[in-house]
């Protein structure tokens, strides 16, 4: 089986946002990690091609920092890697930047294409599926098992409020997976050294340019959520905390 | 002809599925504000019955888009037969409410019209003629205004309990139904889907607690979960948990609160070191009050937390424990 995983670099999960001069974006001197679904669609794609061989193949689009996602994917045992490296890939909407994919892996077929069921900074939900339509590909969200069948694969999906669904599908296809999948593994050293000498390719924004177009929607203002709700701050030592919401507890909320 | 808005009610079973009357309520607010005419759209083999419960909302027309092919769902099949139903009617605006099914299904029925979504938006602004739909952004820490800059038809999706369904005003009469027969390929059709089940049963049933002790991920590892635990038993509540401490095993599944687990409304849900997450917090807002311990000040729990303890849960949740069961003697 030939996978390849898309795998998006986001701000830390605590990490302080502060706006940009634009108010459109925020300041990109913040701390980066991987998008957890990514992580463990990665971490899907690797037991897939322990299970029946072939290839894993991340691929990343953002600035050079991004480049510490693939370097990690392939310390982890993806075989190698592409990037669609640029500032300008971050702020494109979805749909260009599942164009952009597109482009850059034309001259290549993969098995199943797998992505994050959503970004951490975006959270648009939609990367995936659009890059299914586009390369003309059937596709499942919100993934929580795969398994290869006779004909294609038999994938479980997730369903709100604690309800599942199997659905029966031909590869190729796209999948968008979720959280909590599979348990992560750790890169080993010798997987960190050999990664140094795993192929990494770069592809230009020029060389994509040609495919995708001027964003279909626009940020026009970013800003701190405006509060709805009054809530009461309670401060000081914790045992004086503790102290004063026990007082709360038992003769406001009368639950104690 | 004027600008329509469309909003696509959504049905599960041959029932609608209540979160359509909050898109509703969307679409007669945006309406209001434009002025642009709206109508209602149901989906699926069995529409006509449901279309007819629409059509008593303050709607200009409901459309039932029928066919045989749309029952089981598959998102090939909806993509297919919105599009030709879109195609043809080319609205201003689509509304859905944001599902797992309409996540499943609408960026690929807009990417097949060359078109975008803007997706999970939790309200509306409409200013000097311009639209923008405002969204959460990096976890709900920041939120945006965004704007289409593409050509009609445009495609929003709203987040559950974005508005109240409740608000969605009724019609001075039946507003029209008209049935839309849509022809779908057998080979577009390239998925199978299986009969919808749950997990093996719930042992906990958590929708009954009156005290909730909600642990997040800012418990850090599995051997703290018992300071909660501590707590919760001080307290006389349940023990429940952010969804990353479920799927780590640290406490069972059952114990999960939000969209993929169970909904709760306590007379107190204490979250300790949750960062409120959307996906969270819709498990957990109706509860009546609700205190938030968390070292990030600006963690969005804090934003429906009645009672805030910016700090370590480290420090303050053992002091707890101590005043508690000082207070119950
Ligand atoms: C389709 C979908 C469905 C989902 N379903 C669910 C669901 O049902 N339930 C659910 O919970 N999530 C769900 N999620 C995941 C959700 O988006 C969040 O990722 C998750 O809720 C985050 O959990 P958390 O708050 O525990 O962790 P984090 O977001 O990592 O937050 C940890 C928090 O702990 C704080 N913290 C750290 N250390 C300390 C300390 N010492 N003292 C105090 N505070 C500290 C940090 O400041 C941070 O705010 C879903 C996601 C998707 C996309
Ligand atoms: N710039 C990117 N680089 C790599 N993967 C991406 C990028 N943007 C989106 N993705 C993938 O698409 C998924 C969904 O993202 P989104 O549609 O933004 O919510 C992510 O989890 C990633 O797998």
């Amino acid at each position: 089986m030939k996978i390849l995983v898309c795998m998006k670099q986001v701000p830390q999960k605590d990490a302080p946002l502060k706006l940009n001069e634009s108010g459109a974006w925020i300041r990109e001197d913040v701390s980066y990690e991987v998008n957890e679904p990514d992580a463990f669609a990665l971490e899907e794609a690797l037991r897939q091609r322990e299970k029946h061989k072939g290839e894993v193949v991340v691929i990343t689009s953002g600035p050079a920092r991004a480049q510490q996602v693939l370097r990690e994917a392939l310390a982890k045992g993806a075989d190698r890697a592409i990037h669609l490296e640029d500032p300008k890939f971050v702020s494109l909407d979805a749909f260009n930047t599942a164009k952009a994919f597109a482009a850059a892996i034309k001259d290549e077929t993969f098995d199943l294409i797998f992505t994050g069921l959503q970004s951490d900074d975006y959270g648009y939900a939609q990367t995936g599926v659009i890059l299914a339509e586009l390369l003309g590909l059937p596709h499942a969200t919100i993934i929580m098992q795969i398994e290869k069948t006779d004909s294609g694969i038999r994938v479980k999906r997730e369903l709100e409020a604690g309800y599942f669904q199997f659905v029966d599908m031909p590869t190729p296809a796209v999948l968008t997976i979720q959280s909590g999948i599979n348990k992560l593994r750790y890169a080993t050293l010798i997987g960190i050294k050999q990664a140094k000498n795993k192929p990494l390719r770069k592809v230009t924004l020029a060389e994509v340019q040609p495919a995708i177009g001027e964003n279909l929607q626009k940020i026009e203002r970013l800003y701190v959520p405006e509060k709805t709700k009054k809530t009461e701050h309670i401060e000081g030592p914790p045992a004086e905390i503790a102290k004063k919401l026990v007082d709360k507890l038992r003769n406001e909320l009368r639950v104690l | 002809m004027p600008d329509t808005i469309l909003v696509v009610v959504e049905q599960r079973e041959g029932k609608l599925n209540r979160v359509s009357w909050e898109t509703i309520t969307a679409g007669q607010a945006i309406a209001a504000a434009t002025g642009w005419a709206l109508e209602a759209a149901v989906v699926g083999s069995s529409a006509s019955s449901l279309a007819a419960e629409v059509s008593a909302k303050k709607v200009a027309k409901v459309y039932a888009i029928e066919s045989p092919k749309l029952d089981p769902y598959t998102p090939d099949a909806f993509a297919a037969a919105l599009k030709q139903f879109l195609d043809s009617k080319q609205p201003k605006l689509v509304l859905m409410p944001h599902t797992y099914q309409v996540r499943d299904f609408v960026p690929k029925l807009a990417t097949a019209m060359a078109r975008t979504v803007i997706s999970d938006c939790i309200g509306f602004k409409y200013e000097g003629g311009k639209l923008v739909f405002t969204r959460q952004m990096f976890q709900g820490k920041l939120a945006a205004d965004v704007s289409f800059t593409s050509d009609a038809p445009w495609f929003a999706t709203f987040q559950n309990g974005a508005f109240r369904g409740d608000k969605a005003e009724a019609g001075a009469s039946a507003a029209p139904v008209e049935t839309v027969n849509v022809e779908i390929p057998d080979v577009a059709i390239r998925t199978k889907p299986q009969e919808v089940f749950k997990e093996a049963k719930q042992s906990v049933d958590l929708t009954q607690a009156e005290i909730i002790v909600a642990v997040g991920r800012g418990i850090k590892e599995q051997k703290n979960i018992e300071i909660a635990k501590q707590l919760a038993d001080a307290l006389g509540g349940d023990l429940a948990a952010s969804r990353p401490i479920c799927d780590s095993g640290w406490l069972p599944m059952d114990r999960q609160i939000g969209s993929s687990g169970q909904t709760v409304a306590p007379k107190l849900y204490l979250a300790l070191g949750i960062s409120g997450a959307i996906q969270h917090i819709v498990g957990m807002k109706g509860s009546r009050t609700i205190i938030a311990v968390n070292k990030d000040s600006e963690a969005p729990i804090f934003e429906i937390a009645d009672y805030a303890i910016v700090g370590n849960l480290f420090d303050i949740v053992p002091a707890l424990i101590e005043e508690v069961k000082k207070a119950k003697g």
